[in-house]
């Protein structure tokens, strides 16, 4: 295989001046700026020139060197101000290197937003043509291609209608349809999938895979693991401006859900006065526990986990309840439980106090990856209205893997396995020979 | 499939630029129909506002230099005298104020694709054309109306567009560019303009300049081109200062290099700053 991409020593430095704030400056203050460094080297020639104090670096990106093959679905992941965006604006020649070099074999096309250019007032058909040769398609391509476009895009009866009567998912659709159609030889794009609706969404997944069929390379940037576990074989783990891990695309998306349950605890203890809460409640700690892992933060997928809330109720009142959200990697909420379904609490009146509740989530129910839980205590106030006293987002986190041992869903099934939960459930089946 | 290639490297964007100016002509020719499209779908009175624009600016003009001030014609209707730098003027005028805040405007494109960002303020000048080819048409029957018929020197003014062009264009580049990075430029544009107009020759003949300070006067490259579209137009015996006229041309040349210099030299870190 040849490469496609080749990345050597690329580095990108930003200057952070007095520029911090505002990223342009206006021509008075730069004048005013020099007349007061003049009265300054007047006044006293010999202290230092105090302006190059004030400027500070910052490295985006540091030495990258990377190759990546033709017809690699890579994926880049990383924090926000990882570097990502740097790197596909400068391999999308938008912004210029400050050190090092980069080969691109092949047309290059990249998409980092979806609708660049379009005009409201002009048709349907007309920013057909216009966000195409902006994305650099030639005039007879896009004629060409005009009819697959805009049934892909499923716009043909409002062609001849100005954009800005669009509904915004139209509007996306015949964006991205555009995009999708460009056939280039490296692919390079942004988050964009990350819009629409779910069936669109799907849509253009399948039409990337086709893409990947026909050797284009492609190169997407995201940190939705999700998207980049379905699209990509390579993944690339970039970490303030360096790069962190390069391999499988699988590996990559664990690599980096690591580094962000780097951030998370099991455990999570208040002294009193700090204590989230307020004078009816204050959570003092709130813990993940888990046999036989007890104290670790990877958790087998088989077993059963406890989160434990400990509070001290100041006020007597009735209804208080913990309560949790659980979400994944990809933030999506797993589920919700509160302990209204306590059945000996619930609707009892809780005097002052110190309490520990408890949940208990089976084994076997959730999948591989990083959850964590946004802890919240809610109660009722004398008007029966709800009111929440706690809610403290990313309150613990933990990870769940699957051992490959058995008494799993999994199995020995070492490939992917999707899906949010993943129960053992009940098969049956019946055979008439 | 193709083996292009591209590098990416530092400092290297001035280099092939004529070659990618080629390969972008598509984006050129859609850009500038689309601002084109844009600009008569917009305004409600549309086309009207083209040919008012000049109208009324003339005759504000033929009242106050003409009836009022009383300055010479040299022998040519006022009004004739007027539109005919009226012509270039307004072209000039919309083409250095539109271009000047293309790339503000188009900051979008700038940060999310590539393409030589050069074509930006460029198409900002394709519709001036347009209106420069409606006001060309009043000017025709302007000349019907007096009844004063072009001679050969007519044929030059496509020349003298072309002047006008790479005048306008060049300050053009020079202020979107440094807009980029000042945006208080958005206010020198439109007073540099409005002042231009009393400046430039455009309500009255450049013969009303004394002699030894004609020279001077045509550093202002647009006194050339005015004084040329007048010279080309008028017919007859309207006369021309060729010192001046080939300082302004010089000037007009002189202002385009620099642009284009100065605008390709500040191109690479307009994402980083728009």
């Amino acid at each position: 295989m040849t490469t496609a991409i080749r990345i050597e020593n690329l580095s990108k430095r930003y200057l952070l001046g007095h520029q911090r704030k505002e990223k342009y400056v206006a021509l008075r203050d730069v004048l005013m700026h020099q007349l007061r460094g003049v009265k300054q080297r007047v006044l006293h020639p010999l202290s230092q020139n105090r302006e190059d104090i004030d400027i500070e670096e910052f490295w985006a990106l540091k030495d990258i060197n990377l190759e990546i093959k033709q017809g690699d679905r890579v994926g880049i992941i990383g924090h926000n101000g990882a570097g990502k965006s740097t790197l596909l604006k400068i391999l999308s020649r938008i912004v210029e290197p400050t050190s090092g070099k980069i080969t691109l074999k092949g047309r290059v096309s990249s998409l980092l937003e979806v609708g660049t250019g379009f005009h409201p007032e002009l048709t349907g058909r007309e920013n057909i043509y216009l966000n195409g040769a902006i994305l650099g398609m030639r005039r007879n391509e896009i004629k060409r291609k005009f009819d697959e476009i805009v049934a892909f895009a499923e716009v043909e009866k409002f062609l001849d209608t100005p954009v800005k009567r669009y509904s915004s998912g139209m509007y996306v659709r015949l964006a991205f349809s555009v995009a999708a159609h460009l056939e280039p030889e490296i692919l390079i794009v942004d988050e964009v999938l990350a819009v629409g609706d779910m069936a669109f969404q799907n849509k253009c997944v399948r039409k990337m895979g086709e893409f990947s069929t026909t050797g284009m390379t492609l190169l997407v940037v995201s940190h939705n693991i999700a998207v980049i576990s379905r699209l990509c074989n390579r993944g690339i783990v970039l970490q303030s401006g360096y790069v962190n891990y390069e391999g499988s695309a699988l590996d990559a998306a664990s690599r980096y859900s690591e580094i962000t349950s780097d951030r998370l605890q099991t455990h999570k203890d208040w002294p009193e006065n700090a204590a989230p809460g307020d004078e009816v409640v204050r959570l003092l700690s709130i813990g993940i526990h888990s046999e036989p892992d007890n104290n670790r933060d990877v958790l087998d997928i088989r077993h059963p986990i406890i989160i434990e809330f400990t509070y001290k109720v100041y006020r007597t009142c009735s209804n208080l309840n913990p309560a949790f959200f659980l979400y994944n990697q990809d933030d999506i909420v797993v589920f919700i439980s509160s302990g209204a379904h306590d059945t000996e609490w619930v609707n009892r009146q809780r005097q002052p106090g110190l309490y520990k509740s408890r949940c208990y989530i089976p084994g076997n129910f959730l999948a591989e990856g990083s959850f964590y839980i946004r802890a919240i205590i809610n109660a009722r106030d004398a008007w029966n209205a709800p009111v929440v006293h706690v809610d403290q987002k990313y309150a613990v986190g933990f990870k769940i893997y699957d051992a490959l041992e058995g008494g799993s869903a999994r199995g020995d099934h070492s490939g992917a396995y999707y899906g949010v939960v993943r129960p053992i459930l009940e098969w049956s089946t019946t055979f008439n020979e | 499939m193709s083996t292009k290639q591209t590098i990416i490297q530092p400092g290297r964007t001035a280099r092939g630029f004529l070659l990618e100016l080629v390969e972008y002509r598509d984006l050129f020719f859609f850009l500038a129909w689309r601002d084109i499209l844009v600009r008569y779908k917009q305004t409600v009175i549309g086309i009207a506002w083209s040919v008012l624009r000049p109208v009324l600016t003339m005759v504000v003009f033929v009242i106050v230099f003409g009836k009022i001030a009383k300055l010479p014609s040299d022998g040519a209707p006022y009004a004739l005298l007027v539109f005919a730098a009226m012509l270039p003027w307004q072209f000039f005028a919309n083409t250095v104020t539109e271009s000047s805040n293309s790339l503000i405007a188009n900051a979008q494109m700038v940060s999310k694709v590539y393409f030589p960002r050069i074509i930006i303020p460029t198409t900002a000048m394709v519709v001036s054309l347009v209106d420069f080819a409606i006001a060309f048409v009043l000017l025709l029957g302007l000349m019907l109306w007096y009844g004063v018929w072009p001679d050969v020197r007519f044929l030059i003014l496509p020349l003298l567009l072309v002047l006008a062009m790479i005048t306008s264009l060049g300050i053009g580049y020079l202020i979107s560019a440094l807009s980029v990075k000042y945006r208080d430029f958005r206010y020198v544009v439109p007073f540099m303009v409005q002042f231009g107009l009393y400046v430039s020759p455009v309500g009255f003949s450049s013969s009303v300049i004394p002699e030894q300070w004609r020279l001077v006067y045509s550093l202002n490259p647009m006194v050339g081109v005015i004084d040329g579209f007048r010279w080309a137009i008028l017919g007859g015996d309207t006369l021309i200062y060729w010192p001046g006229f080939l300082l302004s041309i010089g000037i007009g040349i002189g202002l385009f290099l620099y642009g284009v210099r100065y605008f390709l030299r500040s191109e690479r870190v307009f994402a980083d700053v728009i």
